[in-house]
């Protein structure tokens, strides 16, 4: 049997050898990127990074100064914190608020609940540039630009469809008789949402929580547009795309920048890679 | 906001700082910290707060009223925001793209007339033609091979991840990934981007990637197909194993090759998927700015609708012809939003 398996492994040779040729290709500019994160400003300017395998135990060649720049003297660190301060509250203010207008959804009756559903399935696709201007003089008049509040609601607002729209579909197919037995118990809607609704679709609120994390963390345009791009409120994105306009030939601080940038969302991605999958699948295989 | 994007450019409070104390550093970190934490807390205690106080609030009605009422205070702050950030501002865009740069003077539907026939937005159509038809078509049929591919080999979650990965990379930290890919140094220096490296070693000439006219669309479109292949993948990765495997059995017996069977039975079993994931691609096509903007800032031939639009609105400060430009990006995708309704609607039949 073992054989059979080994001789079958070798018949695929082609197989593994297109797949890891597309896994090695799709991996080296991330890779490029790390190593060239580590390397001299002048090596750097002057060679390649994948010079590096000549002597790869030579760790002279390696350090960490261009991190240390980056993130002091170049206002990374506080980018940061700030993108934290964003990316946080923007991601749990929309997860309540979905959460409770999707139970409203899938379990309550009241008059015009399919009209509303639909209209939130046509917002899923409204492109948000289409917005801009409106909430921007908003912004103005209320005194909300260049607040993290006016930026939290922006990402609130636009991350809502979508929530709705997954955790409506997931809490919709949880067992009816679960819910109807609590109601015969006399637990109020409350009740059944926060001891009942909300530990059951943890899966899909994880998924949500991803998606609408990475979405936060890694957005450009809402941030530019809504904060400005001031040190003490830009969020690394803003100030990584600075340094590319200002130093667009430092490749130590942009590397090192870039990649200080995707730490949190790379982590978050490998830890919960599992339910943003199932978030995936459930909002677009539906069919 | 005045010179919001040349703000940008010549951003000039870098590395000037003086050199601080330990302590002094350290006092300021964690005064920092505290207002990150303070924020976080007051961002996502204020919505919690909310609810319960509402709860209390329907709670102290009598009861006809509050059964009637409850559904509307657990929707009431999703619909508030919906309407806020994105059908009310939606309506009034198009109401302001009837009117001039500081929307004052009615003018018709000459911003229309701009967006269809200004050279600069003739170039932006062409390029997010060739986005569209380049990534879409690219990204879906790449992850289609992929993901039929990967269902034959025990490593498959490695590979899946590995392809999958740039998911998690924001647009901006793609770029600059990719512009050190694209550097460029002169014929005869020692090239330091991957690309012209290869170019060299066989021979032949290094390219300017990102200024070169020929080239500089494909090299930007090669950065989101990078990043949404994977999605595809994973998306048409599970469709593929939703087929029964008595269907692919009953056609091996009846002869079929590895290629008949991906023709005639993948393809049609999975259409649906594909199509889903296409029009994905497309809406998330359609709105890119991100790349363009940081890459090239739209100069050398290299605009896209959704660029051109945040350039009018803010170098140029015409928030009419911005807005028309908008609408414009909507009415491509209302397509996709009556197919959308459609799937819904046959789905809860």
């Amino acid at each position: 049997m073992a054989k059979h398996n080994q001789v079958q492994f070798w018949q695929k040779a082609p197989i593994h050898i297109a797949l890891l040729a597309i896994a090695f290709l799709w991996t080296l500019p991330s890779v490029g990127l790390l190593i060239s994160s580590f390397r001299q400003r002048e090596a750097m300017l002057a060679t390649g990074w994948w010079t590096v395998f000549q002597h790869p135990f030579e760790l002279t060649q390696y350090h960490l100064e261009n991190y240390v720049n980056v993130l002091q003297a170049q206002g990374m660190g506080q980018a940061f914190l700030n993108s934290l301060t964003i990316a946080i509250p923007a991601t749990v203010i929309p997860i309540a608020i979905a959460c409770f207008a999707a139970y409203a959804f899938a379990w309550m009756e009241f008059p015009g609940r399919q009209f509303l559903f639909i209209l939130v399935v046509c917002l899923l696709v409204v492109p948000l540039q289409t917005t801009l201007i409106p909430i921007l003089r908003a912004y103005r008049d209320f005194g909300l630009s260049n607040s993290f509040l006016g930026v939290w609601l922006a990402h609130a607002g636009y991350g809502l469809p979508l929530g709705i729209y997954l955790l409506r579909n997931y809490i919709g197919e949880l067992p009816k008789d679960l819910i109807e037995a609590a109601q015969v118990d006399g637990a109020s809607h409350l009740k059944i949402f926060t001891k009942l609704i909300v530990p059951l679709s943890m899966p899909a609120i994880a998924s949500f929580a991803v998606f609408q994390f990475l979405w936060v963390w890694n957005d450009l345009l809402v941030a530019l547009v809504y904060l400005g791009t001031t040190n003490d409120v830009a969020p690394v994105t803003i100030q990584l795309s600075n340094l590319v306009g200002s130093r667009g030939q430092d490749w130590h601080l942009l590397t090192a920048g870039a990649f200080i940038s995707m730490v949190v969302p790379l982590a978050v991605f490998f830890s919960l890679q599992r339910y943003f999958v199932r978030g995936i699948l459930a909002g677009s295989v539906k069919s | 906001m005045a010179c919001f994007f040349s703000k940008l450019i010549c951003y000039e409070s870098f590395g000037k700082k003086e050199i601080q104390s330990v302590t002094e550093v350290m006092m300021e970190f964690w005064a920092r910290l505290l207002n990150v934490v303070l924020a976080i807390a007051i961002g996502c205690g204020g919505v919690i707060g909310l609810f319960y106080l509402a709860n209390i609030g329907i709670n102290a009605l009598p009861k006809p009223w509050n059964r009637r009422l409850l559904p509307w205070v657990y929707i009431s702050p999703a619909l508030l925001l919906l309407s806020a950030y994105l059908i009310l501002p939606t309506v009034q865009t198009f109401y302001l793209s009837f009117f001039d740069g500081r929307s004052q003077n009615f003018v018709g539907v000459q911003n229309y007339i701009f967006a269809f026939s200004d050279p600069a937005m003739l170039e932006a159509f062409r390029n997010n033609l060739l986005w569209l038809t380049l990534v879409t078509g690219v990204s879906v049929s790449l992850g289609l091979i992929i993901a039929v591919l990967v269902d034959k080999v025990p490593y498959e979650p490695i590979i899946k991840s590995l392809i999958f990965l740039p998911m998690a990379i924001s647009f901006v930290g793609a770029s600059v990934i990719w512009r050190f890919i694209y550097a460029y140094k002169p014929a005869g220096a020692d090239q330091i981007g991957i690309l012209n490296a290869l170019l060299v070693t066989f021979g032949f000439e290094p390219v300017g990637w990102i200024v070169e006219q020929s080239v500089n669309n494909f090299a930007l479109i090669a950065i989101m197909i990078w990043l949404y292949t994977g999605f595809a993948m994973v998306i048409l990765s599970s469709a593929v194993k939703g087929i029964p495997e008595e269907v692919i059995e009953a056609a091996r017996i009846d002869g079929a090759n590895s290629w008949q069977i991906f023709w005639r039975i993948t393809i049609p079993m999975i259409r649906s998927t594909i199509l889903v994931v296409s029009t994905t691609i497309i809406i998330l096509v359609l709105k890119v700015f991100d790349i363009v903007f940081v890459m090239t800032g739209g100069n050398f031939g290299t605009e896209v609708i959704a660029s051109r639009m945040i350039k009018e609105m803010f170098n140029y400060r015409n928030f009419g012809r911005g807005s028309a430009i908008a609408i414009v990006l909507l009415i491509f995708i209302i397509p996709v939003m009556v197919s959308n309704i459609q799937r819904f609607r046959a789905q809860e039949r």
